[in-house]
């Protein structure tokens, strides 16, 4: 088997059920855009097919497959993806900048010495090879990186890359991997969080509706989850909001929390203390309504309501529901 | 059981952190530099073993300049046994490959039985160094614990993975990273600042450890370029009139994103 002189090994990210993660398109879309994407799904024996299937129609020229044991943790993907590197000699390797693809991505640069780069939200090539575009300090500088040389490893944000790639002709081929042998921690069964609605998740959500301290109560913080329905966006929060016990953790936004940068961003009750600004601020368009007409969220809202989040947002969700009959 | 946690300095998130934009390197005067919260965290895990297994040793270990001493120090007046601090010149601006390098050739020399370390830092927010750690000492990684059983001979807990969360355990030793989820640290009484000076710091060089800085030991990731990204203009701002509601959804719709 032979591969394009240009490829661009993508690490697909798999659920525990064997689909391709929410971020696969993004990363065979980035790859599309500084070479070919040839991708590699790593799982156990015989959940792949649909993974596999969502790479080729991602984009992916040529769809590499590895079984793996689900209860050692990383190690094994990072074998597969050695095993996968040494087959394809690419450009450069693309990893989701999920907590799966880091730990995938920093073993496997520190066994091969390769270049890491993390947490990129674009990619370019220039006449030496692969540029990763970073946005540093919650968005306050842009950054590029490139290796000295070799092939980079770059984990790519999700949910900030647009480019999508056309799709491919499956074209599948399974890979020999020998096991390094490397300890692995040993992984028991994920408690896969079932999702309370058919909300997009928050992490490469296109639109998200976040509720800070301001919504007053658990019990309030549903009018956040009223607007998000509205916009069929996903449900952030505040720290703030997070700690009071309004919403669990993982829909935290902010410097702790998740990162996000949707086309369409609604802050409801949000001061906008740094911490959450950083891990919003690169959105395309900011919405803020708040009380307080002196919270910094306004110098960054590109529309800012000062007023009271349970009179402005009932009236809009109405007014928007009423567009839609 | 000697436990090495790892700590760093960074600019504190609640001043104005800046790059510099000549070198690309963090400006360490622009804000109050401070010991990230997560290794403070990070070193209370391995505190609280050590309160309730008399005979731990905890080792405070840090790459970085010799200004950040007083926040090693710091790390030692919060309860670290010994503070390990490399400090050399060619690490100005090392990458993550270098980092990793580094730290783990400290850990070796020490000889250590868990490694703990925060999951993200607030400041480079790769997570990758754990990984790579464990990578290079050959131990087994638990990465982003919410929680944590450390025993004799093992180590286990939840780990909050992208899909939900997953019990993980792995035999001795290991590196394993912690979140948020985890208590802050006790802070530091008059008795361990006064304590923490007399605590052995050791400061070791690059030769001490063996490690090479040098541009062709391996490819590295630099910076190519750097910029300041114009500060986001505020847009419109209304006060509610009693058709705000009305006045979003009709901002909404002709941004088309409704």
């Amino acid at each position: 088997m032979s591969y394009p002189e240009n490829a661009i090994l993508v690490l697909v990210d798999v659920t525990p059920t064997g689909e391709a993660a929410s971020s696969t398109a993004a990363l065979i879309g980035a790859a599309a855009q500084i070479g070919t994407p040839v991708a590699l799904v790593v799982a156990p024996a015989g959940i792949a097919q649909a993974a596999v299937d969502a790479a080729a129609s991602a984009g992916a020229v040529s769809v590499l497959t590895a079984e793996a044991d689900a209860s050692a943790l990383t190690v094994p993907v990072v074998d597969a993806l050695e095993a996968a590197y040494n087959a394809v000699q690419p450009d450069a390797v693309l990893v989701s900048n999920s907590i799966a693809g880091r730990d995938v991505a920093g073993r496997f640069a520190a066994r091969t010495r390769a270049a890491l780069a993390v947490d990129a939200v674009g990619l370019s090539r220039d006449e030496e090879g692969v540029v990763a575009h970073h946005s540093v300090f919650g968005g306050a500088y842009r950054v590029n990186s490139a290796a000295t040389y070799g092939a980079p490893v770059i984990t790519v944000r999700q949910g900030a890359v647009d480019a999508r790639a056309e799709a491919q002709p499956l074209n599948v081929e399974t890979l020999a991997v020998s096991p390094s042998g490397m300890p692995a921690a040993l992984a028991g069964e994920v408690a896969i969080v079932e999702k309370a609605s058919s909300r997009p998740e928050l992490r490469g959500a296109t639109r998200v509706v976040s509720g800070g301290r301001g919504l007053g109560s658990k019990e309030q913080f549903v009018l956040v989850e009223q607007l998000a329905d509205t916009l069929s966006a996903a449900v952030g929060a505040s720290r703030a909001a997070v700690d009071a016990g309004f919403v669990p953790q993982s829909h935290q936004v902010g410097q702790t929390g998740v990162s996000v940068s949707p086309q369409l961003y609604v802050a409801l009750g949000i001061s906008g203390a740094i911490q959450h600004r950083a891990g919003m601020q690169t959105s395309k368009m900011i919405v803020a309504i708040n009380k307080d007409p002196d919270a910094p969220i306004f110098d960054v809202a590109d529309f800012g309501i000062v007023g009271d989040v349970f009179k402005v947002v009932p009236q809009a969700i109405e007014a928007l529901e009423a567009r839609k009959k | 059981m000697k436990i090495f946690v790892l700590v760093k300095e960074v600019p504190d998130t609640y001043g104005d952190r800046r790059l510099n934009l000549e070198t690309g390197l963090v400006d360490r005067n622009a804000s109050e530099p401070v010991l990230d919260e997560i290794t403070e965290r990070a070193l209370e895990v391995a505190l609280e073993y050590a309160d309730a297994n008399p005979g731990t040793q905890v080792v405070a270990l840090s790459m970085a300049p010799e200004s950040a001493t007083p926040s090693v120090r710091r790390a030692l007046a919060i309860g670290a046994e010994s503070a390990v601090q490399i400090v050399h010149d060619d690490l100005a601006g090392a990458d993550l490959g270098l980092t990793a390098e580094v730290l783990a050739a400290a850990i070796r020399r020490g000889g250590a039985d868990l490694v703990i370390t925060g999951n993200v830092s607030t400041d480079g927010s790769g997570g990758v160094i754990p990984s790579m750690i464990a990578e290079h000492l050959g131990f087994a990684q638990l990465t982003a614990l919410s929680a944590v059983e450390i025993g004799s001979g093992s180590v286990s807990g939840t780990r909050a993975s992208d899909f939900g969360a997953q019990p993980v355990s792995a035999q001795l030793p290991a590196v394993i990273s912690i979140t948020e989820a985890f208590p802050e640290a006790r802070f530091p009484n008059f008795k361990g600042i006064m304590a923490a000076k007399k605590k052995p710091l050791e400061v070791l060089s690059l030769a001490d450890l063996g490690v090479q800085a040098d541009p062709s030991a391996a490819p590295r990731t630099i910076m190519t370029s750097v910029s300041e990204k114009p500060p986001r203009a505020a847009g419109v701002k209304i006060t509610d009139e009693g058709d705000a509601g009305a006045q979003l959804a009709e901002f909404l719709v002709q941004n088309r994103l409704v």
